[in-house]
C-alpha cells in the first residue's frame, strides 16, 4: 500500500539545483515511487500539490521532504537516502578535469606564450595550425608532409606580409639559437647562417662545418619547394633578411635541391644586395656537390679544409662481379646529390625521385641497372614513420639488393641528430653484416652527424665499419668511392 | 620569433607528432603540447580556405573589439507597439524563422496565449485555427527586430519591453519583461492566471518601470553583468544578484512614482520574488554588444545563437543575416516534480544570446550554486568555462570570473575553432513542456546541433573563395 511522507525541516537550506539533484537521487532509491526535496517556495508548494502531496504550512526558508513510498517499510531507507544525498550535495564530489590541455595551436600560444610553433599534424590540417602561429605573430616550422602547394603559397604570402617566417613544409631541419628543430644536429654556436630548402642537405653542411671546427648561428629550413616556381623563394628571402640582421652571422649559405632556375637567379640577385655575403649551394647537373660547396664556404671564412673523416677498411669490389650501383637513402637531398654525381659517370639512374621522369621506378622499387631510392620521400612515408625513425623498409631492401648478383656496390646514408633513431647502427650494422655474409658486396655509407650528436658520430661510424662498411662523413666522397668501385677501380 | 635567429626560442607550441615536442623539451626549451584531434568530418578543406583568408584575423579582432566597446544602458520601458512598430496580429518569437505548422508545443501555447492577451480571440484554444489559417497574423523572429525573447520569446504589440541603448552609437535592442517561473507564457502556458499576470504587467508593472527608469536615468546593464559574475550569477539560469542590483538602482524612483504605494509594493514583491527578472535585461544587453560585431566581412565569429523549439540557428558576422539551422536538441538536466525527459520540448529561446556573449554556460565557473547542471561538480564547472576558451576569439575583461583568477569571460565563438575541436558551445537552459499550456518542466544543459557549424563554415569558405577570385 502506498505511503506518503511529508516533513518540514525549518531552517535547512540548499540551493534549488542541489535539491533537484537530491530529489533525483532519492527517487532512484528502491521502494521510493516519487520524491521531492525542495525549499517551500510558492512555486515548489504548487509543484508538490500538483504531485498529490498535502503540505502543512511552511515558509520559503523551510525545506520540504516529500516522499511517496511503495509501502511504509521503505521509509527508513528513503530518509537515509535523503540525508546521504543532502550530505553529498553539501560536500560535492571531486572529479572532472579542471585544466585540459590546449586543443589548438592558438590556444597553446595564448596560454603559454612562446615565439615559435612546431606543426606536424597531417598535411590537410597543417595550414590551419600554422595560421594560428602567424595570427599570434610567431614563426612556424611545419614538419607535415603532403601539404598542398597552393596552401603553402597562401600561408607564406601571409607570413611575408607580416614579417614572419614559415619554415617547411617538407624540410624537417632547423637550428634556432642552438636549439635543433625536427631532424637537426647538435652544433656549436658560430658565425655561419644557413638557409635550407633541403633537410638532409642542411645536415650535411652542419656535419662538415662541425668537422672543420666551424660553428653555426642558425639554420633556417624553408621547405623543399621554397625555391620552386610555385613558391618563388618567399621564405628564403625572409630567412636571408633575418640572418642578415643578425650581427653574429658573418657568412650565409643557401642549400637546396635542384631549384627553379629563374627563382634561383632572382634570389641570388636579392642576396647580392644584403650586407652579409651569401654563398649558394644549389644542387643540379654540372653544379658543385655539397662537400665542394662546404669547402668553398670554409675558404670564404679563411678556414683550412680538413681531411674529411673515413672509417673502416677500404671496400673492395664484389668477388662475383655485378655492375650496378644501388643506393638506399633516408635523405632526399643526399639521394639527389648521389644521383647527380653518379649519372655524370655511370649514365641513367632509376629512382623514385628520378632526375628525369622516364627514369621513375615502379612500386616494387626494383629494376635492372643503377638505381637509387629515397625512402624519406612523401610517397613512401604516407601512413608510416620517416625512415630516419623507422628503418624497416630500407633494411628489407638492403637484403634484397645486396643478394642481387647485378649489384656491384650498395651505397647508403645514415643521418644522426635530434629526431632521428636513438641508435641507428644497432639495427643497420647487423643487417650489413648479415647481407655481406650472404654475398660479399661492398657497402659504402655516408654517416652524416656531428661530434656532439646524441647518437655519437664516432660510435655510429665505428659500429658500421666493424660490420664491413666503408664509412664517410661526406656523402659526395662516399658516392665517388662507390662509383669508383662500380668502375672496377680500387684505391 | 622576430628575435634574431641566433637567439633560442623562449617557449614553443607543438602540435602533432610528440617526438618533435620531446626533442625540443630535451633541449631545455619549454614546450606547450596541443591535444590535437582531427577536425569535424568534411571540414578540412573549408577550414584551410577560411584560415588562409587574408581578412580573417583582423576581421575577428575588429568584431570582438566592436562588441567589447558596447556599453549597454537600460534607457526605457515601453510597449512593443511603440518601440518596434508592432501592429495587431504581428507576433515575434524566439529563434530562427518558423511557420505555425512546424512550431513546437511551447511556441504554439505562447502564441495562443498572446493572441488571447491581445484580444484577437476570446479563448486561447480558438487561436489555433487563427494561426493555422495565417490570415491577419504573422510570425517573425525577435532577432529580426533588434529584440530577443526568452524561451518561446513571443512578443505582441501590448507587451512592455526593456530598451537597451549603446550611447556611443544610439543603437537599441529590446526584450519583454520577465514573468517569473512556473506556468508562464514564455514556457508555453496560457491559462487564465498567465493572462491575468500579463495584463497586470501591461497595466501596472510596465508603466511603473517606464516611469522609474526614465527618472532613475540610464542604468548600466553591462556593469551590473560584471558585478553579477562576482556575486555568483552566470546571468542565464541565475540572475539573483543582477535582479537585486537593478532593484537597488531604480527603487527610489519606483517609490517616488505616480503609482499607489500598494502598486509599488506589488511590483517590488514581483521583481524581488523572481530571481530571473534581470535575465530580460541581460539578454538585450548581450544582443546589443553582439549586434555591433555583425557584418564584418571575413569574420568567423558567431553573433547569435537562438532556438525556436524546433530548430537551433546561428548567425555569423561574416555571413550577414543568414541563419544556419539544425534540429534543436533535448536538454540534459533536472526536472521539476513528476516531470521527466519525455515531457520536455527540444531546446527553445533566444536566451543563448548570453552564451554567445560569453556568460551563461560559458561563465558556469562564476555560479557555483548552479554547477550541478554541469555534471554536478565545481571542477566540472571550472572545466566547462575553461573549455569554452578553446572555441572563442577573445575575452571580456569587463566580465572577470573570480575563481578563474579573474580571467575575462570567454568571448566571441569562432566557427572555425568549433569545427576544429568539435567542442560545442555549452548552454544553460530552462526546459519547456512539449505540450502547449504545460509551462516549465525542468532546467539543464544543452548544446547546438553540431552540423550547423560546418554549414556556417562552408558558407564562409564560399565567400572567401569568391573574394579571392575578384
Amino acid at each position: 500500500m502506498t505511503h506518503q511522507h511529508v516533513e518540514i525541516r525549518p531552517g535547512a537550506y540548499a540551493d534549488s539545483v542541489a535539491l533537484l539533484q537530491v530529489s533525483r537521487d532519492v527517487a532512484a532509491t528502491p521502494g521510493v515511487a516519487a520524491a521531492q526535496v525542495a525549499m517551500a517556495t510558492e512555486l515548489n508548494v504548487e509543484v508538490l500539490q500538483g504531485m498529490g502531496f498535502t503540505l502543512p504550512p511552511a515558509s520559503s526558508n523551510d525545506m520540504v521532504v516529500a516522499l511517496r513510498l511503495d509501502d511504509e517499510s521503505a521509509l527508513p531507507a528513503a530518509l537515509a537516502a535523503v540525508d546521504a544525498a543532502l550530505a553529498a550535495a553539501r560536500k560535492g564530489s571531486s572529479g572532472g578535469e579542471v585544466t585540459a590541455p590546449p586543443r589548438t595551436t592558438a590556444s597553446a600560444l595564448r596560454r603559454a606564450g612562446g615565439d615559435l610553433a612546431l606543426v606536424s599534424v597531417p598535411g590537410a590540417s597543417a595550414l590551419v595550425e600554422a595560421m594560428d602561429a602567424l595570427d599570434a605573430g610567431v614563426d612556424v616550422m611545419i614538419f607535415s608532409d603532403n601539404v598542398p602547394v597552393e596552401q603553402e603559397l597562401a600561408m607564406k604570402r601571409i607570413a611575408r606580409d607580416r614579417g614572419l617566417l614559415v619554415m617547411g613544409p617538407d624540410c624537417g631541419t632547423a637550428v634556432v639559437g642552438g636549439v635543433g628543430l625536427g631532424f637537426a644536429n647538435t652544433v656549436t654556436p658560430g658565425r655561419v647562417g644557413i638557409v635550407a630548402a633541403s633537410g638532409t642537405g642542411c645536415q650535411q653542411i652542419l656535419a662538415l662545418l662541425d668537422a672543420a671546427g666551424v660553428g653555426v648561428a642558425a639554420a633556417l629550413g624553408v621547405g623543399g619547394r621554397d625555391l620552386s616556381a610555385a613558391i618563388g623563394g618567399i621564405s628564403t628571402r625572409t630567412a636571408l633578411d633575418r640572418l642578415d640582421a643578425d650581427p653574429s652571422v658573418e657568412q650565409v649559405v643557401v642549400v637546396s635541391k635542384p631549384p627553379a632556375a629563374e627563382v634561383a637567379a632572382a634570389v641570388e640577385k636579392y642576396a647580392a644586395d644584403l650586407d652579409t655575403p651569401v654563398r649558394f649551394a644549389l644542387l643540379g647537373a654540372g653544379q658543385p656537390d655539397l662537400t665542394t660547396q662546404a669547402e668553398a664556404l670554409l675558404g670564404d671564412l679563411g678556414v683550412d679544409v680538413p681531411e674529411w673523416p673515413v672509417w673502416g677498411t677500404p671496400a673492395v669490389p664484389a668477388p662475383d662481379g655485378g655492375s650496378a650501383l644501388r643506393g638506399l637513402f633516408v635523405g632526399g637531398t643526399l639521394c639527389d646529390e648521389s644521383m647527380l654525381l653518379a649519372a655524370a659517370e655511370l649514365g641513367d639512374i632509376r629512382s623514385n625521385i628520378p632526375l628525369s621522369p622516364e627514369l621513375a621506378l615502379d612500386a616494387s622499387l626494383l629494376s635492372a641497372g643503377h638505381l637509387m631510392i629515397d625512402f624519406g620521400d612523401d610517397g613512401l612515408t604516407r601512413g608510416r614513420a620517416h625512415p630516419m625513425i623507422d628503418p624497416t623498409l630500407r633494411l628489407e631492401h638492403l637484403a634484397k639488393v645486396a643478394a642481387d648478383p647485378d649489384t656491384a656496390v650498395v651505397l647508403m646514408d645514415v643521418v644522426l641528430g635530434h629526431g632521428a633513431q636513438a641508435d641507428p647502427a644497432a639495427e643497420l650494422a647487423p643487417a650489413i653484416a648479415a647481407a655481406r655474409a650472404v654475398r660479399e658486396v661492398p657497402v659504402v655509407v655516408a654517416c652524416v652527424g656531428t661530434s656532439t650528436d646524441p647518437q655519437g658520430l664516432t660510435r655510429q661510424a665505428e659500429a658500421l665499419a666493424a660490420a664491413g662498411a666503408e664509412v664517410h662523413l661526406s656523402n659526395a666522397a662516399a658516392t665517388r668511392r662507390a662509383i669508383a668501385l662500380v668502375n672496377g677501380a680500387t684505391r | 620569433m622576430t628575435a634574431l635567429p641566433s637567439t633560442a626560442p623562449s617557449a614553443v607550441a607543438a602540435v602533432g607528432a610528440d617526438m618533435f615536442a620531446t626533442a625540443v623539451a630535451d633541449q631545455a626549451v619549454p614546450v606547450e603540447r596541443v591535444d590535437w584531434k582531427p577536425p569535424m568530418d568534411g571540414t578540412a578543406d573549408d577550414l584551410a580556405t577560411v584560415a588562409a583568408d587574408p581578412l580573417r584575423r583582423d576581421a575577428n579582432a575588429l568584431a570582438v573589439s566592436r562588441m567589447l566597446d558596447v556599453q549597454a544602458m537600460l534607457v526605457g520601458v515601453a510597449p512593443a507597439s511603440e518601440l518596434l512598430g508592432l501592429e495587431q496580429g504581428q507576433f515575434l518569437h524566439a529563434g530562427p524563422p518558423i511557420e505555425w505548422s512546424r512550431a513546437s508545443g511551447p511556441l504554439r501555447g505562447a502564441l495562443m496565449g498572446a493572441a488571447a492577451f491581445e484580444g484577437l480571440v476570446e479563448d486561447p484554444e480558438d487561436a489555433e485555427a487563427l494561426f493555422a489559417s495565417g490570415a491577419n497574423v504573422s510570425l517573425e523572429p525577435c532577432h529580426h527586430r533588434s529584440a530577443v525573447g526568452p524561451m518561446a520569446g513571443v512578443v505582441s504589440p501590448s507587451m512592455w519591453m526593456f530598451v537597451l541603448e549603446d550611447p556611443a552609437t544610439g543603437r537599441r535592442t529590446y526584450c519583454s519583461l520577465n514573468e517569473g517561473l512556473g506556468k508562464v507564457l514564455r514556457y508555453g502556458a496560457y491559462g487564465p492566471e498567465v493572462l491575468e499576470r500579463l495584463r497586470w504587467m501591461r497595466d501596472v508593472l510596465g508603466p511603473l518601470l517606464g516611469e522609474a527608469v526614465a527618472a532613475a536615468g540610464p542604468v548600466d546593464a553591462t556593469a551590473i553583468l560584471g558585478q553579477m559574475l562576482q556575486m555568483g550569477d552566470e546571468a542565464h539560469n541565475r540572475n539573483r544578484a543582477g535582479t537585486l542590483m537593478l532593484l537597488r538602482d531604480i527603487a527610489p524612483s519606483l517609490v517616488r512614482s505616480s503609482r499607489s504605494a500598494e502598486e509599488v509594493a506589488e511590483a517590488f514583491a514581483f521583481m524581488g520574488g523572481n530571481d530571473h527578472f534581470f535575465l530580460n535585461v541581460a539578454m538585450p544587453a548581450c544582443k546589443l554588444a553582439l549586434d555591433a560585431a555583425r557584418d564584418v566581412p571575413g569574420s568567423t565569429m558567431v553573433v547569435a545563437m537562438a532556438r525556436n523549439g524546433t530548430d537551433f540557428g546561428i548567425q555569423v558576422s561574416g555571413t550577414g543575416d543568414q541563419w544556419f539551422t539544425g534540429p534543436a536538441q533535448l536538454a540534459d538536466g533536472l526536472f521539476l516534480g513528476d516531470y521527466g525527459p519525455d515531457d520536455a520540448n527540444p531546446d527553445i529561446g533566444d536566451s543563448a544570446i548570453t552564451e554567445t556573449a560569453g556568460i551563461g554556460g560559458f561563465a558556469m565557473a562564476a555560479a557555483p550554486a548552479i554547477v550541478r547542471f554541469v555534471g554536478g561538480t565545481v571542477p566540472d564547472a571550472l572545466a566547462t568555462s575553461r573549455r569554452m576558451r578553446e572555441i572563442t576569439i577573445g575575452e571580456n575583461n569587463r566580465w572577470p570570473i573570480p575563481v578563474l583568477d579573474f580571467a575575462g569571460a570567454a568571448t566571441g565563438i569562432d566557427v572555425t575553432s568549433v569545427c576544429r575541436t568539435g567542442i560545442l558551445p555549452q548552454i544553460n537552459t530552462g526546459m519547456a513542456g512539449k505540450v502547449a499550456g504545460v509551462g516549465q518542466v525542468g532546467a539543464g544543459l544543452v548544446t547546438p546541433p553540431a552540423s550547423i557549424f560546418p554549414a556556417a563554415l562552408a558558407a564562409l569558405a564560399e565567400r572567401t573563395r569568391e573574394r579571392a577570385q575578384n
